[in-house]
């Protein structure tokens, strides 16, 4: 980057909107103009923030999946284990405040448990981690079923659901700073630092290519199954906020394993790893429950949901995998870099440092 | 060059993704109010075209106000509109094995009438009347419980079959093949579209409960407020005339409702909570299922509007909050004490006692002023439990509803 008029830096910010990465944000940008077409309510800043209130667990459970699916693997298992933490919750704390404490570390204890095996039996055992995540779904899921028969069992002591539904009051102009608001924050600060981390850009190269990460000298079993305990933590702090927002059911937690891999290929994270950036993650997961949010609005019957959820994943892989060729792996003679070129984590992960994008500078 | 043409590309492809996206919010913008709302009108009507039916509408309309045949203290056992049917010929002595292919236990409703059962059922084992039932779970599958009531009959070595039918027209064959067995057939809950079993158990029934809590909503609230109807799911008849029933009244009476299905998931119940709050005013707040009653207040609440009136179920947890927000609210009641009511129609059938051919239990909501009785006598008991679920008189009361562990 050596000439910086300002044409180029319009040109530059035009490219990357429509880049994989950047176009989640364009995305959520025009979602939410149009929401607050069809309902200027939307943009009052009370309700902005319960719109980000009922979102950061749906954004916590996709910050977690983005270190699954950078790494190469999937972890299908996110969903069931929210519903297991929900249900874990509901039952243990009961209506005895003081075991919140003891209850929450037991949770945190068990998540990462279920991430360490998701992540030995994939990377030791080499069972494809669509295939283990898979399985663990179906176990979660079972114990759930065995332990509740699959009804509601009551909620937990309302001291425990303060975390998911209650925050700072008397905020002048917002009211409310809901907790859930606040972790989301923090669990996204956090998941950036980790990504500009040695272990993050070793996970982005891992990713990208396993073989090279190899020779590298990285521990390839141990940087994986560490990304699958991230999203089995963040999955666990998912399950904390949604027992306080909604309340214990079997159903709570269903379908997020597709929701959060959704949101993070509308984020530009490539499938199979090795490309992507966590804020467009989050963004994808804001973005996707903005488009829920506007077909409520609209008044489309939510069994489209589903099918909707469907197209886009469709059409974001479509996209993505159309704009991003790879020249260091498709016969493509002449490209070569060039000050325009736009920056392409792809190659810089292995060969330079990892840029996390151009709009995080 | 190459680079240019492809990013060119690109862009190009991305304005089409974002027109595509466009087009698909934009126009819906303009006539949301209009267009979509006529198009959920007209499904709606259409699901109420198929799911209302005037002859069941009116019959269950009369039903609420027949007092019922039978001691008071016994509920379980009372009738309503009652034609009895001989049964002598399956008038046999000695203990006999019951084969139950129970839908699911997947509920709370289903859960407490399963404990109560079971309580019956060690009354009627110590009675020497039944050795012994054997219960299959569909879990909530027509496939898995037209195999179980096949295994029933082929290996089963049952005395009689209880059926509690998890879809109507999926498990009418099955029931009839039951039948064909020439063994007595007690269905209960959720009706098949065969006369051939011996007695079928219900209270009044769905239709009943849209009467009940539609005219309650539409006498508290005025024409043209706004109504929000969460349902659990599409196509289970007793909750598809609760809906068609309430439908039918809130059209007559101008009440604005519109329709969502919820799964029973909190999350869902409270997203559309606040999405239609969002949109404007909820007066009223009309459910198929008490299951998740808790969540849309939790949403009023949480939005710092008013309380609407609500509409919920005998489940302990809405009877409790309904008293602590002291709400504007009822509690329409699908009587649970059914549950208990197929084993002693069983019993009475090897007895030879005649049985009503359609055995209607009665079934009247919980209103404001009997709230406070129904809590203090369900003191103790866990939230998913049933107010009315009418076992005080088995063995193991209240320590069995209370401890609430699956047998």
């Amino acid at each position: 980057m050596i000439q910086r008029t300002p044409g180029h830096r319009f040109a530059r910010i035009g490219l990357t909107l429509i880049s994989p990465r950047g176009a989640v944000f364009l995305l959520l940008f025009v979602l939410l103009v149009a929401i607050t077409v069809i309902n200027p309510h939307f943009a009052e800043p009370g309700q902005a923030i319960r719109f980000v209130q009922r979102v950061a667990p749906v954004a916590i459970v996709a910050i977690g999946q983005y270190f699954v699916i950078v790494s190469g693997e999937f972890d299908m298992s996110m969903g069931s284990l929210v519903t297991a933490q929900v249900v874990i919750a509901g039952n243990l704390v009961g209506q005895d405040d003081s075991r919140s404490i003891p209850v929450l570390l037991f949770m945190f204890a068990f998540g990462a448990a279920i991430g360490l095996v998701n992540g030995l039996i994939t990377t030791l055992l080499r069972v494809p981690s669509f295939i283990v995540t898979l399985g663990m779904m179906l176990a979660l899921l079972g114990g759930v079923l065995f332990w509740t028969g699959g009804s509601a069992t009551g909620n937990p002591a309302d001291g425990f659901r303060q975390i998911g539904r209650g925050g700072i009051t008397g905020v002048p102009v917002l009211g409310i700073i809901p907790w859930s608001v606040l972790i989301l924050g923090a669990v996204l600060a956090a998941a950036i630092w980790f990504s500009r981390q040695p272990f993050g850009r070793t996970l982005i190269s891992t990713g990208d290519n396993l073989t090279t990460a190899r020779y590298a000298g990285v521990r390839v079993w141990w940087v994986k199954t560490s990304a699958f305990m991230i999203s089995s933590l963040s999955a666990t702090v998912a399950g904390v906020l949604l027992v306080g927002y909604a309340g214990v059911h079997p159903s709570v937690g269903r379908g997020y394993e597709f929701i959060a891999i959704t949101a993070v290929v509308l984020g530009g994270v490539a499938l199979g790893g090795g490309r992507g950036w966590v804020v467009a993650a989050a963004a994808g997961a804001f973005a996707l429950e903005a488009l829920f949010t506007l077909l409520n609005f609209a008044g489309v019957p939510s069994t489209l949901r589903d099918a909707v959820q469907g197209v886009i994943l469709i059409l974001a892989v479509a996209y993505s995998s159309a704009t991003f060729k790879r020249p260091g792996r498709l016969p493509s003679p002449k490209i070569s870099p060039s000050p325009e070129k736009l920056p392409h984590p792809a190659t810089d992960a292995v060969s330079t440092a990892p840029q996390s994008s151009s709009l995080s500078r | 060059m190459r680079h240019k043409v492809h990013v060119a590309t690109a862009m190009l492809s991305a304005a089409a993704l974002l027109a595509l996206a466009g087009c698909s919010t934009d126009p819906g913008v303009t006539p949301a109010g209009d267009a979509t709302t006529a198009g959920a009108k007209a499904t709606t009507t259409a699901a109420a075209v198929n799911w209302f039916d005037q002859a069941l509408y009116t019959k269950q309309l009369a039903q609420r106000s027949v007092t019922p045949v039978g001691a008071a203290s016994q509920p379980y056992l009372q009738t309503i509109d009652a034609k009895l049917v001989d049964t002598a010929k399956f008038k046999s002595p000695g203990a006999k094995k019951v084969c139950f292919a129970n839908a699911s236990i997947s509920n709370p409703w289903r859960q407490t009438g399963w404990i109560t059962m079971n309580q019956q059922l060690k009354v009627l084992k110590a009675a020497g009347v039944i050795s012994g039932m054997e219960t299959r779970d569909a879990q909530d599958k027509d496939d898995t419980q037209i195999a179980d009531i096949d295994y029933f009959i082929a290996d089963g070595n049952c005395d009689a079959f209880l059926i509690s039918p998890n879809s109507t027209a999926a498990l009418t064959p099955a029931v009839q093949r039951a039948c064909d067995t020439g063994k007595p057939v007690v269905v209960f809950d959720r009706g098949v579209q065969t006369t051939c079993p011996v007695t079928f158990i219900h209270p009044i029934g769905g239709f009943a409960w849209g009467i009940d809590s539609a005219k309650f909503l539409i006498a508290n609230l005025k024409k043209g407020d706004k109504v929000v109807a969460l349902r659990i799911s599409p196509g289970v008849d007793v909750l598809e005339q609760r809906w068609a029933g309430a439908d039918k009244l809130f059209k007559e009476a101008g009440i604005n409702a519109v329709d969502h299905f919820t799964g029973a998931n909190p999350t869902e119940i409270k997203k559309i909570i606040s999405d239609e709050l969002a949109k404007g005013d909820v007066k009223g707040v009309w459910m198929d299922a008490g299951d998740g009653a808790v969540a849309a207040i939790e949403a009023f609440e949480d939005a710092g509007v008013p309380y609407p009136v609500m509409i919920g179920e005998d489940e302990l947890s809405f009877l409790r909050k309904w008293k602590a927000t002291n709400i504007t609210a009822l509690a329409p009641v699908y009587s649970n004490f059914q549950w208990r009511t197929g084993l002693l129609a069983i019993q009475k059938i090897f007895a030879g006692q005649k049985v009503p051919s359609e055995w209607v239990l009665p079934q009247s909501p919980i209103t404001k002023a009997e709230l406070d009785g129904y809590l203090a006598k369900n003191v103790g008991m866990p939230n998913g439990h049933y107010a009315k679920f009418g076992g005080e008189d088995l063995p193991g009361y209240p320590a069995v509803w209370q401890k609430r562990v699956m047998p």
